[in-house]
């Protein structure tokens, strides 16, 4: 399937992609995700200002038919939340790598990026789920 | 795509592959989900037309007397009276009282019943029948050699008058014998989505045909099950497994009006003599969040009052909606409860059915 993955992103086995710039971590749900969720319905934030560890459900993404958890794919400290998804929640369907991307966490262990995948062991990831 | 081999598949399971359908099992069948978004498939139902492949469900074949061939006490609905060509919802029930299946009665002769009954219960319920029906009465279980097309929404009947000019007279829960391309069909205006609707039964080997022939009408979609389930818990409509089981009574599970009171039906006394604890209520979350089945209810007071059976996000609202049974002095209208766990609740306001109002149902 051609799912579409952003070439300069980090990604999580669930499915979470996160652009780092400086040490802000932006993290959203991969194209894979938004399209086996179907349509997304509900997006439960978390609160600003909030603690996060790394793979730490924090946030609950919801499709018509079903709920799903969403894991922070670095610590930190929980700077900013995308509210246009609470009114919006397509656009997580439309844009999810950019529109639809849901928080922001200020880093605190950088090192914790070598837990995550490249484009490319993402993308070699997704050929084997299939 | 991966194939489950202890599915049965209609004659539309290539069909639905080759439309792009993400396919589900269902009740024991190889179903389609979704073709495209269940969004953009709920709002073709509620505006234009869309078609359902229902050949998963089981119809039972039944001619005798309605009393001496025993029909009647399987029942629970009245069926003595019913006009010939007309449908009439109902249910069949154990010796406890418990509900063995729903069903919808078709009379299509003084002598002649056609029984449709929902596709996991197919086996159970012709074991059912077979033991309660009296010696020397005609059973046919012809769920495998009758197919079943769903055509719902308000311009269904526009659309399907040009292949059947008879079906403009059908009125609701009636039903006839039709010809469609040439093949014989029986035609009824019921459906399962609170809009203008009609199922039509037609032979097994001639279900592609028509289902090709409808599609090709421009304004009809394909529309799978997803998007059923969120159409028929906006018209607060049971699905066995959720609402309906063998341990819940159907006056629990309101289904009080189906329930022929003055006759001695298969269960009758089991139900009056259980102690209605517990009722069907429904409810609209105050947010987007919606319900799902297995989540418990609790009062304002932190009581917990009672089990989600069906919950979806629903489009018409913008909001989640959910059916459960609660305590039955905490299901009035306007009452605020709360659905999830002990740790995370989120608010709700009980209501009335069904949650959507503006159906074509009847127009």
């Amino acid at each position: 399937m051609g799912m579409e993955i952003e070439e300069n992103f980090l990604y999580t086995k669930e499915h979470e992609w996160v652009s780092i710039e400086d040490n802000i971590a932006t993290m959203g749900i991969t194209d894979y995700a938004q399209e086996a969720l179907g349509d997304v319905t509900y997006v439960e934030l978390p609160e600003e200002e909030s603690e996060v560890e790394q793979f730490e459900q924090f946030v609950s993404v919801e499709s018509v038919k079903a709920a799903s958890d969403i894991y922070a794919p670095m610590a930190g400290k929980v700077t900013e939340v995308n509210r246009k998804l609470e009114d919006t929640p397509a656009l997580i369907n439309k844009d999810c790598y950019g529109k639809g991307w849901i928080a922001k966490i200020e880093v605190r262990d950088m090192d914790e990026s070598t837990n995550l995948m490249s484009a490319e062991e993402y993308r070699n990831y997704l050929d084997s789920l299939h | 795509m991966t194939v489950d081999t202890n599915l049965h598949n209609t004659p539309l399971a290539d069909a639905h592959v080759a439309l792009g359908a993400k396919m589900v099992g269902f009740g024991g069948w190889n179903m389609p989900l979704q073709y495209e978004s269940i969004l953009a498939e709920w709002e073709h139902n509620r505006k234009t037309a869309s078609l359902f492949d229902c050949s998963h469900m089981g119809e039972f074949m039944i001619k005798g007397d309605a009393k001496e061939s025993g029909l009647d006490r399987i029942v629970t609905q009245p069926i003595t009276d019913m006009p010939l060509n007309s449908c009439r919802y109902g249910a069949m029930l154990n010796d406890n009282g418990g509900v063995i299946d729903d069903l919808i009665v078709y009379r299509k002769g003084p002598q002649d019943w056609m029984i449709v009954v929902n596709a996991a219960n197919i086996e159970k319920n012709a074991r059912h029948f077979r033991a309660h029906l009296n010696a020397g009465t005609y059973f046919e279980d012809a769920s495998f050699k009758t197919a079943k097309l769903d055509l719902q929404g308000p311009q269904s009947r526009d659309v399907l008058k040009v292949l059947v000019p008879g079906i403009a007279k059908l009125s609701y829960y009636t039903f006839d014998q039709f010809q469609l391309s040439g093949i014989p069909c029986l035609i009824s205006r019921t459906g399962y989505t609170g809009e203008l609707g009609f199922e039509i039964y037609c032979p097994w080997e001639k279900c592609k045909e028509i289902w090709q022939t409808i599609l090709t009408h421009a304004t009809v979609k394909p529309t799978g099950l997803g998007v059923r389930d969120v159409l028929r818990v906006e018209m607060c409509y049971s699905l066995y497994g959720h609402e309906l089981d063998e341990t819940v009574s159907p006056l629990e599970a309101g289904l009080d009006k189906f329930i022929d009171g003055h006759k001695d039906f298969i269960g009758a006394k089991a139900v009056s003599a259980r102690p209605v604890r517990r009722t069907i209520g429904y409810f609209t979350s105050t947010s987007r969040k919606s319900p799902r089945a297995g989540n418990r209810i609790f009062d304002a007071g932190n009581q917990e009052i009672g089990i989600v059976t069906s919950g979806t996000f629903s489009p018409a609202l913008q909001a989640g909606i959910g059916i459960g049974f609660m305590d039955r002095h905490s299901k009035d209208a306007g009452i605020e409860i709360f659905f999830g766990d002990e740790k995370n609740k989120a608010a709700a306001i009980v209501a009335k059915r069904p949650f959507y109002k503006n159906g074509s149902l009847k127009s």
